[in-house]
């Protein structure tokens, strides 16, 4: 894939932002707000950092492969991903509705190209990111595994399992980014659960860490990414710290749990609409 | 009384040792199979593996969900994930990372569950699992096997490795009759008749096979011609087999070292109920708990023995 300015991975943003809410609106359900915080990074990942071929083979052998790990964040992820060739730009019409591929939260079982495992349930998406590294590994096949996981979501044990067990094992082929938007869909996380340093905590587990502090800004994000990529190899899993902005894009929806799971009406998306220009043509 | 059995046995062994055999044999025939285990390798017999391919091994601490959600991504990868650990920990404990990131995403991971059942023995209750193959049936996708003995548990392993999909392959602990032969062909799904007979046929899955090859013999020394089968393959049950059987016997039992509710029994049952209503006895844990005891010991207490095998099939067979 042709080297993409960031003018034009910025307009690949705006455009996934508007595919988000359309979505979701489409259906009165399903979750705007963080994959609406993640924009810079899903288009970052797709259209400049991953070493991928749109032709979609189950085993990624030779490839980069991508897993998200908070699944609710579907609407971003399927948007990037026919906007990147995996599938017809106009099958996102089909978002949660009955026999459609594109499941409320990713699934595999009716062959979504790009998709390689079911995501939802919370907290088991970089274990099998350490899988898939360690088949890698096992075929020599020097290619990287990203994952995606929300902040809220390290609320689930069986990530810290997975913590330990990279930096035991030495899964160095692989790098975990953590969508850090301070949201959960009770409300924000240090009144929730808090998450306390994740930094330190991430670093106490034998990870290397990286603080990518403007989430929301493309060039922030790629150097974030390129940073993370020069400390694979090196014998530690890497985490890439990722602050984001949950609803950013609309005024109205950014910096709040609000739009976590809840969709915009006519009149909202009316006016989110307003402030998103249509870049590559609506689907 | 000395018993006429249809089948004998020379030795004793634990079908988890048939496990641990046939896994090193599948991962000397292709190297694509891989293995996974959350602290219990020795109990698991997984270490003759380990050390032939440590490469191809990977110790994952107290941590069954990870090793779960590992196993699925190494399936992604290519790989013939065998994640070992006790049935309990293997199904209870992990059983949304199964059901998400195994059977709904049809993952081909092995998940091999040793220690099941009573026969656990001493350990008592928090280990005894006897709701596994309940859970595990009912998943879509998930084929659920559990073999009688260390000949059939080595070539079930070995089985599995060559089936694409989800499966779960229940084994136990205890030194138990060898009474099958080394050198059978495992079919995956497809029933054993063992014993021909004309009067009742028994269904019986896991160790409690051995139990129904005695109590075959004690009802034949009172006259009753008894039918044995062995399901090794709970999901996807042999209806076919199944069928044939009762509509030549009429009357039939369940035995299984596990709970009524979700057993091989309620399997049994519904496939005669949609096709051929016959009378049914069960043989297996009534809503209970079990508790520390030797496995003789909890067999007789919770009434899963030989004896009570006859019993029920005496029982069927007044319902005809």
């Amino acid at each position: 894939m042709e080297k993409q300015s960031i003018e034009q991975l910025q307009n690949i943003c705006t455009q996934l932002r508007r595919d988000v809410l359309r979505m979701v609106h489409a259906v009165q359900s399903g979750h705007p707000g963080a994959p609406l915080g993640c924009a810079e990074f899903f288009v970052a990942l797709y259209f400049d950092q991953l070493h991928h071929n749109s032709d979609f083979k189950m085993d990624g052998k030779g490839e980069d492969l991508f897993f998200l790990s908070n699944g609710h964040l579907s609407a971003g992820w399927y948007s990037v991903l026919s906007r990147s060739g995996y599938f017809p730009v106009s099958e996102l019409k089909t978002f949660r509705k009955l026999d459609s591929r594109l499941q409320g939260h990713p699934a595999t079982h009716e062959h979504l190209p790009g998709i390689r495992i079911a995501s939802g349930s919370l907290g088991q998406g970089l274990s099998v990111a350490l899988g898939v590294a360690q088949a890698k590994k096992i075929d020599k096949d020097d290619h990287l595994i990203y994952v995606l996981m929300g902040d809220g979501e390290l609320q689930e044990g069986q990530v810290w399992e997975a913590a330990m067990y990279a930096a035991h094992h030495g899964v160095d082929n692989l790098i975990a980014t953590i969508d850090y938007n301070g949201q959960q869909i009770d409300g924000p996380t240090e009144k929730i659960m808090d998450l306390k340093n994740l930094k330190a905590k991430w670093e106490a587990f034998g990870w290397e860490v990286i603080e990518t502090k403007e989430g929301n800004d493309m060039k922030s994000v790629i150097d974030g990414l390129e940073k993370a990529k020069s400390l694979t190899g090196k014998g530690k899993p890497v985490l890439n710290l990722l602050y984001t902005e949950m609803g950013f894009g609309v005024d109205f929806m950014v910096g709040t749990h609000k739009w976590h799971g809840s969709p915009p009406n006519d009149e909202q998306l009316a006016k989110a609409l307003g402030q998103l220009q249509e870049t590559l043509g609506d689907y | 009384m000395s018993l006429d059995l249809k089948f004998t046995y020379t030795e004793k062994k634990d079908t988890r040792s048939g496990f641990g055999d046939g896994f090193l044999e599948a991962g000397r025939r292709n190297p694509n199979v891989v293995g996974l285990c959350a602290d219990l390798i020795g109990s698991l017999k997984m270490g003759d593996f380990q050390k032939e391919f440590p490469e191809r091994f990977f110790q994952t601490g107290i941590a069954e969900a990870n090793m779960i959600g590992i196993s699925a991504g190494l399936a992604i990868g290519g790989k013939i994930p065998f994640a070992g650990t006790f049935a309990n920990f293997a199904t209870g404990r992990v059983y949304d990372q199964i059901r998400q990131s195994v059977a709904y995403s049809q993952k081909n991971v092995k998940i091999c569950a040793s220690h099941a059942g009573l026969t656990l023995g001493e350990d008592g209750a928090t280990h005894q699992i006897l709701e596994d193959l309940g859970m595990m049936k009912m998943l879509p996708h998930m084929t659920v096997i559990n073999p009688c003995d260390y000949n059939q548990t080595k070539a079930a392993t070995l089985a599995i490795a060559e089936y694409e999909g989800p499966v779960y392959l229940r084994f136990g602990r205890p030194s138990w009759p060898v009474f099958t032969p080394a050198d059978q062909k495992f079919e995956i799904g497809k029933a054993w008749k063992m014993i021909d007979g004309k009067d009742v046929t028994i269904f019986a899955t896991g160790h409690l096979v051995w139990e129904a090859v005695v109590a075959e013999a004690m009802l034949r020394s009172e006259g009753i011609s008894a039918e044995v089968i062995n399901i090794h393959t709970i999901k996807p049950l042999d209806e076919e087999a199944i069928l044939e059987s009762v509509k030549k016997t009429g009357c039939a039992v369940s035995a299984e070292e596990h709970q009524l509710n979700g057993g091989l029994g309620d399997s049994i049952a519904q496939c005669l109920i949609r096709n051929n209503p016959a009378p049914l006895e069960y043989v297996g844990v009534n809503d209970s708990f079990g508790e520390s005891g030797t496995p003789t010991q909890l067999l007789e207490k919770y009434g899963l023995n030989a004896e009570n095998i006859v019993k029920a099939a005496k029982k069927a067979l007044s319902r005809k």
